[in-house]
């Protein structure tokens, strides 16, 4: 019998690569904390995820998007009397009552356009400008890590996204359905990618990666589902994964379906479909991780908020400031943390948006110097350049 | 064995040599790519019998609009979506499989792709291909404008982009209370299919673009009841006056007076033709045809081309052959995943059946008609060459090794699917192993995996 573990050795041997040989690729990992960061791609509409149902504007402004308040049947779920929850994330909810959840609220980056694309970018690539820089934020935070070779970071899906990508070597991995090829198949084509400074190193990752599922998970399991995995059912492996000895540590998911133009909906409709898929991911991590959970800290974040009043079809187009997530039984939660603008019509951004009051990066700096140890001066100058001004919040982790 | 200048043309322009054509390729690839732009249209015969835009719109919203039971219209709707997707997955990959003008093939999956509408949409899904086959198809080696208006004007592009319910509020039916302005589609107009992002656009010439194309709408059964239009008009695009703000309107420094329906047209003639969208749209081509990063150079080339042809995409298409850098350096771009299984099965004449099609599509990462964002497929190759993904493109080309019988050796399928840019070890690597191991190795080998 085979294992991909000897598919590897034999790449390793054929390609001459700087592969770490399997044993030690699944040693246990340098570092015992855990990092997960979702990207939201097509802009959440914060004030629909975490509606400000005591906002006396709050029912006036989102009109036949205000959700009712907390306690009726559909009412959101609160969180502080002030805050609430869309009831799709309740899942979620139950986290903040174990102190294990802490919400944002009026958060944005730089960027202050509204391109999804640019905003994306620059979400990833952690600089102030689109196409700053052709790496991302949390490959160069994991270039500050002690790694000793072992793979730290994790993209869930075929491709790295840019906010993954960059100098230090990392994983990606999706569940398939495709049967494995022959492990002397795989040798023969290391030895024909052996000189190709792109698919060479991929192919040794992905063969890395999968020798560890099927370790941690089991072999897969061919067969033809005529969808692919929802994000929902997610979770539980990538979770699994993360909480083995050898797994990585840091992993990256990304969720979509948040450009709600028309038919956002309230309690059913696109939006609240994919909170429930967004919280079905996050309950399977918990889930999957086990005993891990409590060295983890899971951020959601999006490119960019969505207008505060519905736009002529039911729906919210884009616009500035909305909310994040930091979850896990490694973050000091069980609060809001808001600098609330209001939504009085004086207080919105060019007149439209939700005015931002926390620059993204100072919650993600927050989190990566003291959940993951990265110093200062690398986040002000390296991870996040030219970013001293966005100063790191600190204590949102338990010590 | 085909020369570097025929796999060239074979690869970057076309979708990967057949056997048939690979003699007319050898014998001058500059002329067999420029023939295909002098070549007359002709609809493709296997797309002729597929079902037309407004008749399957009409049937979705028809579903949608069945009285009280959201479960029969849930899986009437279900059932449109999947019978005429998979038809038109299977048709549209079939085309691309058997075509002798691969190179226009190519064109329409970038021009689409460009103006991408996704079945993540579920409205969009039944008439996706139909999209692509009238709105885009005709158009490749026309006038961009008249691409522009055309996949502007198309249902597809109108529900996906919500304009479809976008209202001026000081249109009649804004003022009798039926909502308001929807910038989604203004917005990717401009950013997306014209001027690009830093093209020069503010947020109220999003705004201001919304109200030029306020009215352009389907008709839905309310809106054939309000304007007292039969039932059959259900589906078809129209422009409704009576949701169009009314007004002059301020684009890009361009007064639009108003004109109703015209406006817009005028606005897309005007977008079509500024300077940012030759830009644009000559970065865009440079860089799915010479190189990921392409030179400054080669993109002011086509730039001019366009400026001075007003958008004439014929010319444009010349001008992309013309490009010396194209032929310098074979090999410069990944085969995106459709690509990669398209030029397989041209290679290995594999009749396409319909039922695998879209499961391999999304196994290999990129699903038929599907893209993420309205930004389209990308297509540079950082994109494409995740782990995971690659050890798919390995496992994958197993799998059509076992599954596939090629009446031509594997040395012999190579000849002309990477002919010599393939490195002797490469080659000899293909010939010694047997059969299906053979042709497994040509399909994952770094040669085929480029163009």
């Amino acid at each position: 019998m085979w294992t991909r573990r000897r598919a590897v050795s034999l790449l390793a041997a054929g390609t001459a690569l700087p592969l770490v040989l399997p044993g030690v690729a699944l040693a246990a990992a340098p570092t015992d904390r855990r990092l997960v960061v979702v990207l939201l791609r097509g802009a959440l509409d914060g004030l629909a995820a975490v509606p400000p149902w005591r906002d006396a504007k709050y029912a006036e402004v989102r009109q036949g998007l205000a959700l009712d308040p907390p306690g009726s049947g559909d009412g959101v779920l609160d969180l502080d009397g002030y805050f609430g929850l869309h009831p799709a994330l309740a899942p979620v909810h139950a986290h903040y009552a174990k102190g294990d959840l802490a919400v944002f609220q009026a958060v944005a980056g730089p960027y202050r356009d509204r391109s999804h694309f640019d905003a994306q970018d620059l979400m990833e690539n952690g600089t102030t400008r689109p196409r700053g820089a052709a790496d991302g934020w949390l490959n160069r935070a994991l270039g500050t890590l002690p790694g000793g070779g072992h793979r730290l970071g994790l993209a869930v899906g075929q491709q790295v996204p840019l906010l993954l990508r960059g100098d230090v070597g990392v994983a990606s991995w999706a569940p398939r359905n495709l049967p494995d090829a022959p492990p002397d198949f795989l040798t023969k084509l290391g030895l024909l990618w052996a000189g190709d400074p792109l698919f060479a190193p991929a192919l040794a990752e992905g063969m890395r990666a999968q020798a560890m599922s099927d370790e941690v998970l089991g072999p897969a399991q061919p067969g033809a589902p005529r969808r692919g995995p929802a994000l929902a059912a997610l979770g539980e492996p990538v979770g699994k994964l993360l909480a083995a000895a050898g797994g990585p540590r840091i992993a990256v998911l990304e969720a979509y379906g948040w450009d709600t133009h028309s038919q956002q909906g309230k309690l059913t409709g696109r939006l609240a479909t994919a909170l429930e898929q967004l919280a079905g991911a996050l309950d399977g991590l918990a889930r999957g991780l086990g005993p891990a959970w409590d060295r983890t800290a899971i951020v959601a974040i999006t490119e960019f908020g969505r207008t505060v009043a519905p736009n002529g079809t039911n729906g919210t187009d884009h616009g500035t400031a909305t909310c994040a997530f930091l979850l896990g039984g490694a973050v000091k939660g069980g609060r809001v943390l808001a600098d609330w603008p209001g939504l009085a019509p004086q207080n919105l951004y060019e007149g439209r948006d939700l005015r931002p009051t926390v620059d993204v990066r100072q919650i993600l700096k927050g989190v990566l110097h003291d959940h993951m140890g990265v110093e200062i001066a690398a986040l002000d100058r390296l991870v996040f350049p030219d970013s001293a001004g966005a100063r790191p919040l600190s204590g949102l982790i338990r010590t | 064995m085909l020369d570097v200048s025929a796999i060239i043309a074979a690869n970057r322009f076309g979708l990967g040599a057949r056997p048939e054509e690979a003699g007319d390729v050898a014998r001058d690839p500059q002329a067999w790519v420029r023939n295909q732009i002098y070549a007359p249209y002709v609809p493709p015969p296997l797309l002729a019998d597929l079902p037309d835009a407004a008749e399957y719109t009409r049937q979705f919203l028809e579903a949608r609009q069945q009285g009280g039971d959201g479960g029969v219209a849930e899986f009437l709707q279900r059932r449109i979506r999947q019978e005429t997707l998979a038809a038109e997955i299977g048709a549209r990959v079939q085309v691309a499989v058997q075509t002798r003008e691969p190179f226009r093939e190519r064109l329409v999956q970038f021009w689409s792709n460009h103006f991408t509408v996704s079945v993540q949409r579920p409205v969009v899904a039944p008439i996706a291909g139909a999209y692509e086959r009238d709105a885009i198809r005709p158009h490749v080696f026309g006038r961009f404008a008249d691409l522009l208006i055309a996949a502007t004007r198309h249902q597809a592009m109108l529900f996906y982009l919500d304009n479809i319910g976008s209202v001026g509020p000081n249109s009649r039916a804004g003022q009798l209370g039926r909502r308001g302005i929807n910038e989604n589609h203004a917005r990717e107009i401009l950013e997306l299919h014209t001027l690009g992002v830093g093209g020069g656009y503010t947020q109220n010439d999003v705004r201001e673009l919304a109200k030029i194309l306020t009215g352009w709408t389907v008709v839905t059964p309310p809106l054939a009841r309000r304007s007292g239009l039969p039932e059959s008009a259900v589906g078809m695009t129209r422009f409704a006056a009576d949701a169009h703000e009314p007004g002059n309107k301020s684009l890009v420094g361009h007064t639009f007076n108003e004109g109703g329906e015209s406006e817009g047209i005028a606005a897309l003639q005007f977008l079509a033709t500024h300077p940012a969208t030759a830009r644009h749209v000559a970065t865009k081509l440079a860089r799915h045809f010479v190189a990921d990063d392409p030179p400054s150079a080669a993109v002011a080339r086509l730039e001019k081309v366009y400026l001075e042809t007003r958008g004439d995409l014929a010319a444009v298409s010349f001008a992309i052959v013309d490009l010396p850098e194209i032929w310098e350096r074979p090999n410069t771009k990944v085969r995106a995943p459709g690509d990669l299984v398209i030029a397989a099965y041209r290679a290995l004449d594999v009749k396409v059946t319909a039922g695998q099609l879209p499961g391999t599509m999304r196994e290999m990462g990129q699903p038929v008609f599907a893209a993420p964002s309205p930004a389209g497929w990308p297509d540079r190759a950082s994109d494409w060459v995740g782990p995971e993904a690659m050890l798919r493109r390995a496992e994958w080309a197993v799998a059509v090794s076992r599954r596939v019988r090629s009446p031509q050796s594997p040395e012999v399928l190579a000849g002309y699917a990477i002919g010599a840019v393939a490195p002797p070890a490469v080659r000899r690597a293909i010939a010694e192993a047997d059969p299906a191991e053979g042709v497994a190795l040509l399909l994952a080998c770094a040669e085929f995996q480029r163009r």
